[in-house]
């Protein structure tokens, strides 16, 4: 197996869970070299749209923000702002959605909004953005994070997007269009949701990992799958890809 | 030409944009005003509510200016970087003022100008349920979906009292075409109650009649309009000059502390009589840099019968 940062590995795992011919709402950094490596590989006809406006862009170099003009140049289609939500999000024609927060609880809820109490906050991170948009329209919501105990808690803050909330049969009667939760990457294990609950759950470890390891990082009494798998490990074809999508290590470093 | 359209933006400012409005200075990352943004903290505009979904490095300034009493937003971050230091300090500290915020998600901002755009009583829209922020926002509501019974999210129409919105081409009158990021122009323009154009470039009008497809908002909305090249430096324009990001990391250094913020408002707000002042004072090579290597599109035929 080839030697790779957690951050490269987080990466190829996400890129795996993208088919061909989707169509992903991707974020700036990390989820936008997910889906670039995904094309490049086993999904060339993958439709990458912004939250900006830009439909199947085709970027020159690593977007500096979701609004870069390399998203604009050679596009199939920009449109405003009010529109890619109405009529890419809310017309439920989006796939995956990634997703990034401060906090995330084992329903996948996620906290990007505040730490600490909302009037009086310890720390005011950037808000919703579309997160809450995406979390509630896309069939499959996807985060990638590093395995940390103050990402993972027992309790968000402040609930910024939803996954299955209290659990799925609380989540059935908000009626949310999207699919929910569907796969969280980290630099230690893929987690996917429990069919019935809603609940986190490990499906697979990344090679060398223990489900101690994971238990020490997770602050919930984590549950397993049964048919708990290895992650296969990055290959050749996969790393060189990458790197070549960052070859100034400005992501992956 | 209706006489007096054409502006300096000192003008324009001095006008349309008064101690207490609701401004929208508009733009998704692309095309932000920051000129406008620049010459309403020289003239000291107080109170403002600041609106826009991405509040980023320019109302981070203003508020630091102490021009803002509130903000409405969805996401308040400087882009690619981080955060904006000075919406933090004003709302967690209360330096230099304290900042009231009322916060949305995009679709729910976007939304709510598109409500006020087209004058509808509401929004209706497919999220916002199951989060944390209806509770903190009173103006999120929920009604009952006369089809359905299915409880919906609404949010009610924004106004504006003055938009600001920055283009690559207008007319005297304000016809205007632009392209690349449209983000939440057209519905700011349409929502304001008074409404600032810049542009990089004025043309004939006949530029904008070849092509009206082109044109998002036409002149009889637009109440001012400046011509103002970089106008939105540091910020970028598809086709005229790309994003100066070095000065969006900087940003992030200079605003670790409020003193060092205001001393950058003293040299480059302050200390410029107005954005011609300003590039003229940037290292020299700057707007070679920033320079696009051109992509032209392919001219359409409108015909003519």
């Amino acid at each position: 197996m080839p030697d790779v940062s957690s951050t490269e590995l987080m990466v190829i795992v996400a890129a795996r869970e993208l088919k061909d011919g989707e169509s992903v709402l991707v974020g700036v950094g990390v989820p936008n070299l997910a889906a670039n490596l995904a094309k490049r590989l086993h999904a060339p006809r993958l439709l990458m749209v912004y939250e900006s406006g830009a439909v199947g862009s085709n970027p020159t170099r690593m977007p500096l923000s979701i609004g870069d003009p390399c998203l604009v140049s050679g596009a199939k289609s920009v449109c405003s702002m009010y529109e890619q939500f109405a009529y890419y999000l809310q017309g439920g024609r989006i796939d995956v959605g990634f997703l990034g927060g401060a906090q995330i609880d084992r329903y996948g809820n996620i906290n990007s909004t505040v730490i600490g109490d909302y009037a009086k906050p310890k720390v005011r991170l950037p808000g919703s953005g579309g997160a809450c948009d995406i979390a509630s329209n896309v069939k499959r919501i996807i985060v990638i994070t590093p395995h940390q105990k103050r990402r993972f808690v027992e309790k968000v803050d402040f609930l910024t997007s939803p996954g299955f909330v209290e659990g799925r049969e609380r989540w059935k009667e908000l009626k949310l269009q999207g699919g929910g939760p569907y796969a969280v990457i980290t630099n230690l294990c893929t987690f996917k949701f429990d069919d019935r609950t809603g609940e986190m759950t490990v499906a697979a470890l990344h090679e060398g990992v223990t489900m101690d390891q994971v238990r020490e990082n997770t602050p919930w009494e984590v549950k397993v799958a049964d048919d708990l798998q290895t992650t296969p490990p990055p290959t050749d074809e996969e790393v060189s890809a990458l790197r070549a999508l960052d070859p100034d290590g400005i992501y992956l470093r | 030409m209706e006489a007096g359209k054409l502006m300096s933006m000192k003008e324009a400012v001095a006008k349309h944009v008064r101690d207490g409005d609701t401004a929208y200075l508009s733009g998704f990352t692309h095309m932000i005003p920051f000129a406008a943004g620049h010459e309403i903290i020289r003239q000291r505009r107080k109170d403002l509510v600041l609106a826009r979904a991405t509040p980023d490095i320019i109302y981070d300034q203003m508020i630091a200016a102490g021009c803002a009493r509130k903000i409405i937003f969805s996401y308040a971050g400087n882009p690619g970087v981080g955060s904006l230091r000075c919406f933090r300090r004003a709302h967690e500290k209360g330096v230099p003022a304290p900042l009231e915020i009322e916060e949305y998600t995009h679709f729910g901002l976007s939304g709510r100008l598109f409500a006020g755009a087209t004058n509808m009583p509401f929004l209706p829209m497919r999220t916002n349920l199951g989060s944390d922020l209806p509770p903190m926002n009173p103006l999120m509501k929920t009604v009952v979906d006369p089809y359905t019974g299915d409880t919906t999210s609404v949010v009610p129409p924004l106004r504006p009292d003055v938009a600001v919105v920055h283009v690559q081409k207008a007319d005297v009158n304000g016809n205007s075409h632009i392209w690349g990021i449209i983000g939440e122009q057209k519905d700011a323009a349409f929502a304001a109650k008074r409404v600032i154009f810049s542009a990089e470039e004025i043309v004939d009008e006949s530029v904008i009649r070849s092509d009206p497809n082109r044109t998002l908002v036409p002149d009889f909305l637009v109440h001012a309009v400046v011509h103002e090249p970089w106008c939105s430096h540091p910020s970028y324009v598809q086709g005229y000059y790309d994003r100066d990001n070095e000065f969006y990391v900087e940003w992030d250094k200079i605003t670790k502390e409020h003193e060092a913020t205001l001393g950058y408002l003293e040299e480059w707000v302050f200390g410029v009589a107005d954005r011609r002042e300003y590039m003229e004072k940037l290292p020299a090579g700057t707007m070679e840099r920033l320079k696009p290597t051109p992509a032209l599109s392919v001219p359409v035929d409108y015909g003519s019968v």
